[in-house]
């Protein structure tokens, strides 16, 4: 068949001369392009001593934010959920009682919020869905486990730490939210 | 029989009928949205001005037009009356202005509301409202409060539409809730914090249109559009028996009336189908009602998010 492009190269089976036949030609050759390589920047990078650069709008592990007083952002209003194409976020409710007002910004609260990494494809829908800039994804990655169990991600491994705060500056939104 | 023509489509009803309900025999986009009027209650409307239209002409009589836009609930028709709904800009222009009017006050407190999903004013304002507030001043709140066991009032997210006073006027033998105050400081009230008790009060839940009035027996349990609407019946002495239970797998999250597109209880065999508070709140036991099948929801809604299965499933009945 006539081929559609000119990239093909015929392949010839014709003998070779005494001086293809030394082979030292063509190993300078070959060495020439081993050594021109030294002199080069090296693309590739010693893995766990050494981490390449994230975009800053990676979107990896999920992390449930609190507000500047600590207390968790999330009211389970199911946004994330419904946005989900993959169904990964389930979540159930509770309302705050008086003597949790510094847990939970709003009276309603989530008690689980549960993240399944196996199902969730990165999307970022949950993290533009969320009214309460609470859901965000960052550069952290999800490590690798045994068990299928240990993927669903409850609060306990989502919510930030008090004390060590993410940092998602970089991917939050810059205008300023016209509802309060 | 009168003719009257509203966004060119002309339709011909009984004298004395209101401009809505004859919108409402078209149907479609020729409907205006009401916040405050009932066709169930009677004496409703008139207090939102969601359902402003403009009259160009006013009667076949006398073809000239009415100056101001008129409240479409409570003006009745005449011959040759000419109204636009949808194709006026005015009206359109106008409903921007009552919608900023109505939520210059709400909370906007959607993620945490449990009406949210099936409330007429989140509705109302993605059509018309504008996305950004020009109030300035300090909402009005209040703290919810319990009235009685079951209910629970948000004044907060209260537009004063008076439906919930009409169903304990016109339901229940005695009234013990109202509005006090007047103009800007008026709210809903018991007064003395007094419980609603009584077997039909559950139905100002399903009358209000914002989410002020909630169940409080699935107050946060999930969101609606988690839910699955089944139309469902049961025997019951003091109702009809006949509503719409909201599962999520088997277990009965809530129990509402069927409401038609309008989100007014149906009429079943020519009587509203208002559920008592038994059915309402006490039966959450899926062996305690005869479940009919899946609820028909517009595919629009929110509610009809990630129910793949109401397309092969039969649907009991078509909506409209």
């Amino acid at each position: 068949m006539e081929s559609l492009t000119n990239r093909k190269k015929v392949v010839s089976d014709k003998p070779m001369t005494f001086v293809e036949k030394l082979y030292i030609p063509a190993i300078l050759k070959g060495m020439m392009v081993t050594f021109k390589h030294i002199l080069k920047r090296r693309k590739t990078v010693k893995y766990p001593e050494e981490t390449r650069e994230f975009a800053p709008i990676y979107r990896g592990m999920h992390v449930l934010k609190r507000d500047e007083q600590g207390r968790e952002n999330c009211t389970a209003c199911g946004l994330c959920a419904v946005a989900c194409p993959a169904e990964a976020i389930t979540m159930t409710s509770a309302e705050r009682t008086k003597d949790q007002a510094h847990l939970y910004r709003e009276e309603k609260y989530a008690v689980t919020y549960e993240i399944n990494m196996l199902r969730c494809i990165f999307c970022g829908l949950c993290e533009e869905a969320c009214p309460k800039e609470a859901v965000f994804l960052t550069d952290r990655l999800v490590p690798t486990q045994f068990e299928r169990g240990e993927f669903i991600y409850g609060k306990d491994k989502l919510v930030e730490p008090a004390d060590s705060r993410i940092d998602i500056t970089k991917r939050q939104f810059t205008g300023k939210r016209t509802h309060v | 029989m009168v003719k009257v023509t509203i966004d060119g489509i002309e339709v011909s009803v009984e004298p004395g009928t209101t401009i809505l309900n004859a919108a409402r025999q078209i149907g479609g986009d020729a409907v205006p949205p009401a916040m405050c009027y009932y066709s169930k209650l009677p004496g409703t409307g008139g207090k939102c001005r969601t359902c402003l239209v403009e009259v160009a002409a006013g009667s076949a009589a006398d073809p000239r037009p009415l100056p101001k836009l008129v409240a479409s609930c409570s003006t009745p028709v005449q011959d040759g009356m000419v109204v636009n709904n949808k194709t006026s800009e005015r009206v359109h222009n106008n409903r921007g202005g009552v919608v900023e009017f109505l939520l210059a006050n709400h909370p906007l407190d959607c993620p945490i509301c449990d009406q949210a999903g099936e409330c007429h004013l989140q509705d109302l304002g993605y059509e018309h409202g504008s996305a950004k507030t020009r109030y300035e001043e300090d909402r009005r709140t209040f703290d919810p409060i319990d009235i009685g066991n079951k209910i629970k009032l948000h004044m907060n997210r209260c537009i004063l539409c008076y439906r919930c006073v009409f169903v304990a006027n016109q339901l229940t033998d005695k009234r013990v809730h109202g509005v006090l105050h007047r103009g800007e400081h008026a709210e809903i009230s018991t007064y003395i914090q007094e419980a609603v008790e009584n077997d039909f009060s559950g139905n100002m839940i399903d009358v209000c249109p914002v989410g002020a009035l909630t169940d409080r027996t699935f107050r946060f349990k999930s969101r609606v559009w988690f839910l699955k609407p089944m139309e469902a019946e049961r025997s019951c002495t003091k109702c009809c028996g006949k509503a719409v239970v909201w599962m999520f797998g088997n277990e009965i999250y809530r129990v509402t009336a069927r409401k038609d597109k309008y989100g007014e209880v149906e009429a079943i065999d020519q009587k509203t189908a208002w559920l008592c508070n038994d059915c309402r709140f006490e039966k959450k036991d899926a062996s305690e009602w005869n479940i009919l099948g899946p609820r028909v929801i517009n595919r629009q809604s929110v509610i009809a998010q990630g129910k793949y299965a109401t397309t092969i499933d039969k649907p009991v009945k078509r909506i409209g």
